[in-house]
């Protein structure tokens, strides 16, 4: 296992490109699953702006990530979560896992997607383009649901 | 003792972080919340609503009776919203 590649940016990413990085001269790799997060125009939204916490959202991810390595037997993962203003159609965050099968990389995958949404310091505000102003956006109960999933699961997880 | 705010709850106390020296009898997050408060009508606003802030102590999420030192970084912060 390659130690997970986390990574917080204003900059875009290429999924192309960090998917060809997990596989990259090795050949016990069967599959890669990805996750890409996007910004969506709900209600006139012109951007999102993201804000972390420099230090622990890296620390937070990295930990969340080594669960995933300590769950599923991965030959690899990065993370890759964007900050600043984004627009309507922008990716947002990346998740890339990789295994010798599809089970452990499709199940990390949604694991690392649901526990970042809930553990790791990010905040969204909403920016409308017609005089609304702005709002935060508020944590949702289905994403707690979502994580907990995790928590119920783990005796029947591929990790066991 | 550094304190470091963020999204709505920054946007409230009127500042980013700030350096603060809390008396002894200031021993956890609840009473570091309490004793904040009384800094200007920001911080009161900001914290009027203490169960919608979550805490972290040095970088790791904290509960509101997790026990302080001097020297510690302490944030305070909405839920969260990434992903």
């Amino acid at each position: 296992m390659r130690t997970p590649r986390v990574r917080v940016q204003e900059a875009t990413f290429d999924l192309a490109a960090e998917s060809a990085a997990l596989t990259a001269g090795r050949e016990d790799v069967g599959a890669v699953a990805s996750f890409v997060g996007l910004c969506r125009a709900d209600d006139g939204l012109a951007a999102l702006v993201l804000e972390h916490y420099p230090g622990m959202t890296e620390r937070a991810i990295a930990g969340i990530a080594a669960e995933a390595c300590a769950r599923w037997p991965l030959t690899g993962c990065t993370v890759i979560h964007r900050v600043g203003r984004l627009g309507p159609g922008e990716p947002i965050v990346l998740v890339l896992t990789a295994s010798s099968h599809r089970a452990a990389a499709l199940e990390s995958c949604a694991f690392l997607i649901d526990w970042l949404k809930t553990s790791a310091p990010f905040w969204k505000r909403e920016e409308f383009a017609d005089g609304r102003g702005e709002r935060w956006v508020e944590a949702k109960a289905e994403d707690d649901a979502a994580a907990s999933r995790w928590m119920a699961r783990d005796a029947g997880s591929v990790a066991a | 003792m550094q304190v470091l705010y963020f999204a709505w709850v920054r946007q409230k106390v009127g500042v980013g972080a700030e350096e603060v020296s809390p008396p002894p009898e200031v021993a956890d997050v609840a009473g570091l919340v309490r004793w904040l408060s009384a800094r200007s009508p920001g911080h009161a606003a900001a914290f009027a609503n203490a169960g919608a802030i979550r805490a972290a102590v040095n970088q790791e999420f904290a509960a509101s009776d997790h026990r302080l030192s001097p020297g510690d970084e302490v944030a305070f912060f909405p839920p969260v919203t990434g992903g």
